[in-house]
């Protein structure tokens, strides 16, 4: 399927849990309610129409500093932006952040028999950083949420056992969270067993 | 063995039922350093005798913060880190990061400079997959196979010395080209190379393939089924030694694979024994890419022709530079008839008004010019910088343990907002407890000497 063609099944199936999509850059990108994911998992790994049998990659991002760069004065119009130029309409802009929500967990779907890829966008609140696990699912999905939790702190309801994989259990925060500042130090603990 | 001493009476605890022993399962800890690990990497084994019950695996020794870091450095910046994530094929982590930039950037590269792409990555692919099969075949005692297989690579390693500047550490790939054009005494040398890797490879064929130590080692072991592969998101040789026939190269062809001929080879067992068949091939189909790659190879720029540059017709460029509309021309490229294409042309690029801000200078440019120099300063100095368009994209590329994925988000700033990778053998070490139990505690050195762990890139 192409990437609308595609994009429009996904809204003809599940219209309410759509809340936008886009293929900027050719990338099919869907975002759902939170509520949905599993369901929306589900159809699109089983489904004949979409047979999204990999989950290539999940991870997320924290939108909480999108745009706010802070950029020297006096270098502020510096260096070199590129802009679509005006006289080429752009089909697909950007949606910019997929909402208000400070984290987007993002999966990589790809199906074997159909050649296609889709990008399913969950926001998630800070507050209540917590998304259903798709272990049940793809076995791949224990490693990626755990790295997921690890990295930005967000849990996943269902996981088999949801603890840190890339640091080490001792280590406190979340560094890939836009708050944790990348010059921090901890001490480094030894293995505890 | 005849005992001298009567048998000792059995512990309490020993005793089971009559006529045979209670046994224990044992904790065995392979790792984090160890001989036959290939690199930092934990494995917990619970052991029945020497049967393999249970194995949890522990990663994260190597983590170095790669991606918080590439959020701190500019587009550019990130080139070098991307190098260190794999430190056996880096050529194709440079690339696959800057074909995601591009993309991005909705930058398209010169057609010379995707030849290369593909022959510098072909080449990066048989050094991984020698270094793979060689490692595993020593640790199962065949030495001379891995002095073999080491001196095939040392020949590849001299070309990307060659053409890089550098053997581990290249940084040959920028955003909308590469670093420089191949030295001219590359395709005669790159033959060279390649036929001493044909050699090696028929030596250490003749050596492995139907060695019947080696065979019995690795057959049969390790096994995973395609559907279980698939599920665990295996990809690359690993994926297609279970019989799916998957390859990034074929599927979702980048660069310009869709016009090179090459198989793509599959096996049936999913078992080490395929796996190893499998690189194999896989080496013997790439230096068929290569040979093609030089064969078509067209003349030509390696950087420039940018996309933003939308054509224009040389005319109506003119007209318009006349009337003082120079900002509306600015990011064009200028079209010429047909009829006026001659012997000039691979030349015209170069002429051409393009978008050739986001692209670093060539170095005789930025170390001899005043322009190549302030070129070289807008793009690499604090605060300076690409700013690509506000946008996220994934690019996937195939590496040579799988799938190699890109996901950048940009927020308009000089640096990447995220920069995402999706390393393959992080999919592999998540299914590898699944390869090692039931077999036994030797095979979990030729098992996991067919994942080709690259501690670089799992921990990132």
């Amino acid at each position: 399927m192409t990437a609308a063609s595609l994009l429009q099944a996904i809204k003809d199936r599940f219209p309410l849990a759509t809340r936008a999509c886009h293929s900027y850059r050719g990338d099919a990108t869907v975002v759902i309610g939170r509520e949905f994911l599993l369901e929306v998992a589900r159809t699109l790994k089983t489904d004949p129409a979409f047979q999204m049998n990999f989950l290539m990659d999940m991870t997320a991002v924290d939108f909480s500093a999108f745009g706010s760069k802070a950029s020297p004065a006096f270098f502020s119009s510096s260096g070199v932006s590129v802009k679509a130029s005006p006289q080429i309409p752009d089909p697909d802009p950007w949606l910019g952040p997929p909402g208000p929500e400070r984290f987007v967990v993002v999966y990589h779907f790809f199906s074997l028999a159909l050649k296609h890829r889709l990008r399913l966008e969950v926001p998630v609140d800070e507050a209540d950083a917590e998304v259903d696990s798709l272990t049940s699912l793809w076995a791949c999905a224990n490693w990626l949420e755990r790295e997921v939790w690890d990295m930005f702190g967000i849990r996943f309801r269902g996981h088999p056992s949801l603890k840190r994989i890339l640091m080490y259990e001792e280590f406190v925060g979340h560094p890939l969270r836009k708050d944790y500042p990348v010059n921090k130090r901890q001490p480094l603990i030894g293995p505890v067993n | 063995m005849a005992r001298a001493t009567p048998p000792v009476e059995l512990d309490e605890t020993l005793k089971g039922t009559p006529g045979q022993l209670e046994t224990r399962e044992m904790l065995l800890n392979v790792g984090p350093a160890h001989p036959a690990m290939h690199g930092i990497i934990r494995i917990v084994a619970t052991l029945d005798g020497e049967k393999i019950v249970d194995a949890d695996v522990e990663i994260g020794y190597l983590h170095r913060g790669f991606e918080k870091m590439s959020e701190m450095v500019d587009y550019n910046g990130v080139i070098p880190y991307a190098d260190r994530l794999n430190y056996v094929s880096p050529l194709i982590n440079n690339m696959g990061y800057c074909m995601a930039v591009e993309k991005a950037l909705g930058l398209s590269v010169p057609e010379r400079c995707h030849y290369i792409r593909v022959i510098m990555s072909e080449i990066s692919r048989i050094t991984d997959h020698l270094t793979c099969v060689g490692a595993s075949a020593m640790e199962l005692g065949a030495f001379t196979v891995f002095l073999y297989m080491i001196k095939a690579r040392e020949f590849l390693w001299e070309l990307v010395e060659m053409v890089t500047g550098a053997r581990l550490t290249v940084s040959y790939c920028r955003v909308g080209g590469v670093k420089g054009d191949l030295p001219d005494e590359f395709h005669e040398q790159c033959r060279k190379a390649l036929d001493e890797t044909r050699k090696v490879l028929a030596e250490s064929d003749g050596l492995l393939t139907r060695n019947r130590i080696f065979v019995d080692r690795m057959s049969g072991i390790g096994k995973i089924s395609a559907d279980d592969a698939i599920s665990h998101g295996i990809t690359g040789p690993f994926l297609r030694a279970s019989g799916v026939d998957y390859d990034v190269r074929k599927d979702c062809p980048y660069a310009v694979y869709d016009r090179l001929q090459f198989d793509v080879p599959i096996g049936t067992r999913g078992d080490n024994l395929d796996r190893f068949l499998v690189r194999m091939e896989e080496m013997r189909q790439s230096i068929r890419i290569i040979e093609q790659a030089l064969r078509d190879i067209p003349p030509g720029p390696v950087l420039t022709d940018p996309e933003t540059g939308r054509p224009m017709a040389a005319a109506a460029m003119v007209d318009r530079a006349k009337a003082g509309e120079i900002q509306a021309i600015a990011d064009a490229r200028a079209v010429t008839d047909p009829t006026l294409d001659g012997s000039a042309r691979p030349l015209q690029s170069s002429i051409a008004a393009g978008e050739k801000r986001v692209l670093l200078p060539a170095k005789e440019d930025a170390y001899g010019n005043i322009e190549g120099l302030m070129r070289h300063f807008k793009l690499v100095m604090y605060g300076h910088g690409v700013r690509p368009p506000k946008g996220e994209v994934y690019f996937p590329v195939e590496g040579a343990n799988g799938e190699l994925g890109f996901y950048v988000v940009s927020d308009g700033a000089d640096t990447p907002y995220r920069v995402r990778v999706r390393p393959p053998c992080f999919f592999i070490m998540s299914a590898l407890p699944k390869l090692l139990i039931g077999d036994m505690i030797a095979d979990l050195t030729p098992t996991f000497g067919s994942v080709n762990m690259i501690g670089g890139e799992l921990d990132r």
